[in-house]
């Protein structure tokens, strides 16, 4: 076991790093830059029961340190998923985690129970708050009572841990993580985007088709590290922490702020070899801050204890 | 095989108004394979601007191991990369997309090149390898203005060069598919890039034996982020301009 070795409910990871859903397809593209089982783990695009098509175009805005994106679920559909995509991840010493979205608890129900039989599957998490479409998603995750029951259902059915991605257009995301903990879940992710638009002043309108999209990338890294480190002191579940890491000081704030593993998102579209790099920088920053095992550091914001150099 | 290659600026200067022509050598150079491919160019170390620029390769020697990208200053991300000077490195990941097919042709077969503005870039490297595998290239291309014009010269030496421009001010005066009505300017294959309202317009005047390079907004450049489809004809499913594209045969998909 190595320094950056953890462990969650139903994911045995060699590293705490991780591509975030929807910033990764489902791997075959960052196959071709570099072997998938140097992750601590992948977690692919979201799966709905049939194909979606998506938002139409411009999807995408880039802004000061992010970018917005609407791309709207598209995805090929549960079954084709199932037969091409997580039959092809079988072949990576990589554990699996899927996003998964659905317009009712049923359709959440059915794809969770369907993906969890899956054998490259050792978890899911259950999209209660992509920005970007009309129905289900983040209707799902900004009342804690509807989260809690959708949460509660979907484990009743799905055979791998549960892990719900909390979205941070709520007031108080601490009540609707402690209602989906309530409701079963094995751990939380954390935190999807924020609801953002940008006009074009050209034309005076919005940039992005769907009008409003999700604010990604470096520019969103406090808000995740402040509501990471509300969320972790609150519940007894561990939380996958992402948003705005670009680098391996990025991802060990998170750490420091409450989270057990790192997801990395955007970072991936503007290097496609950034899980890896930062995975090599983390080994180095644990040896060079004296850091015996990564789990150390998990929430040491706001557990007593010494500053990292003063060890 | 796509790679990420600090590549060296060999030159970086402007032809044209807000154009400027940029001339990199490195290793990546080798794994292009075809015209109309582009390159993914994150121009600063930092977090600002976050996401590469794509920008198409005009021209390739594969004997210098140096490409040339011609792009135009459009926001910050351009500008810094027109700050650049020789010596400097530029971190690129290419050669992306799928470019111009040049297969398939009959010997010596005429190939119109229709180009619009900064779409007209791609279309040289083409045009060079279509004239040295024995094919006949007449070139259309427009511009807004006179002070807009690059590359007229060098597509001269490859064939018949018309240059139209939308005030008059080069060549003649209106847009790339005047000319192609008023001279009748017929061909075995066409290859077109620029704005989306030529290639409509294209489209509709030959709706054969074309091909089409097309931009669109991008995230990744590789095909994981979905940001950069575009509809198919019969509207059912999308395509990737990244990935799928830049270049599609006329038809395909929705411009």
């Amino acid at each position: 076991m190595t320094k950056c070795h953890v462990s969650l409910p139903g994911l045995d990871m060699k590293n705490p790093i991780m591509p975030a859903s929807g910033c990764f397809g489902f791997g075959k593209e960052y196959s071709e830059f570099y072997d998938l089982s140097t992750l601590g783990a992948i977690c692919v695009k979201a799966v709905t029961p049939s194909v979606r098509k998506g938002n139409p175009t411009p999807r995408v805005a880039e802004t000061d340190g992010g970018m917005l994106n609407a791309i709207g679920l598209q995805n090929p559909g549960l079954d084709r998923v199932m037969e091409h995509e997580l039959r092809w991840l079988e072949s990576f010493d990589v554990p699996v985690i899927v996003n998964i979205a659905g317009n009712t608890v049923e359709e959440y129900m059915h794809v969770a129970k369907t993906v969890s039989k899956a054998k490259s599957v050792n978890a899911v998490e259950l999209n209660i708050s992509c920005p970007n479409v009309k129905e289900g998603g983040i209707t799902f995750g900004t009342d804690p009572h509807v989260a809690k029951e959708l949460t509660s259902r979907v484990k009743d059915v799905c055979e791998v841990p549960v892990y719900v991605k909390l979205s941070p257009n709520v007031t108080d995301i601490v009540s609707i993580a402690k209602a989906v903990e309530k409701g079963g879940a094995d751990g939380l992710s954390m935190i999807n985007t924020l609801l953002g638009m940008r006009l074009d002043l050209k034309t005076g309108k919005p940039i992005i088709a769907n009008e409003t999209g999700g604010l990604s990338g470096a520019a969103i890294k406090p808000v995740a590290v402040r509501m990471i480190h509300g969320v972790s002191q609150e519940v007894s579940i561990p939380i996958i922490g992402m948003g705005g890491v670009t680098s391996a000081d990025d991802a060990l704030e998170l750490i420091l702020a409450g989270a057990s593993a790192v997801a990395v998102g955007t970072q991936n579209f503007v290097d496609p070899y950034a899980c890896p790099t930062i995975i090599n920088d983390l080994e180095k920053k644990l040896e060079e801050y004296d850091v015996e095992h990564i789990t150390e550091l998990v929430g040491r914001s706001w557990k007593p204890s010494l500053h990292l150099t003063n060890r | 095989m796509k790679k990420v290659e600090n590549m060296t600026v060999l030159s970086n200067e402007l032809i044209a108004r807000k154009i400027y022509k940029c001339v990199l050598s490195g290793q990546l150079v080798n794994e292009i394979t075809e015209p109309g491919q582009f390159v993914h160019v994150k121009v600063s170390g930092g977090t600002e601007p976050t996401l590469r620029r794509p920008i198409s390769i005009c021209e390739i020697d594969r004997a210098q191991e140096s490409l040339t990208m011609i792009y135009r200053v459009e926001g910050k991300g351009t500008k810094l990369l027109s700050e650049k000077r020789d010596g400097e490195t530029v971190d690129v990941l290419g050669p992306l997309g799928n470019g111009f097919p040049i297969e398939g042709l009959k010997p010596n077969a005429h190939c119109l090149l229709v180009g619009g503005g900064i779409g007209v870039p791609p279309l040289y490297e083409l045009a060079k390898q279509l004239v040295s595998k024995g094919h006949n290239v007449t070139t259309v291309i427009g511009f807004r203005s006179t002070d807009d014009v690059f590359l007229e010269k060098e597509f001269a030496i490859l064939g018949d060069t018309y240059v139209v421009t939308e005030d008059g001010t080069s060549g003649e005066q209106g847009f790339v598919t005047d000319i192609i009505k008023k001279y009748q300017l017929s061909c075995d294959r066409y290859y077109a890039c620029g704005p989306r309202m030529m290639l409509r317009a294209l489209e509709t005047m030959m709706p054969e034996n074309g091909y089409l390079s097309l931009e669109e907004r991008m995230g990744c450049g590789i095909g994981a982020c979905l940001a950069c489809v575009c509809d198919t004809q019969d509207k059912v499913s999308y395509r990737k301009v990244c990935t799928d594209g830049p270049v599609f045969p006329v038809g395909e998909v929705v411009v």
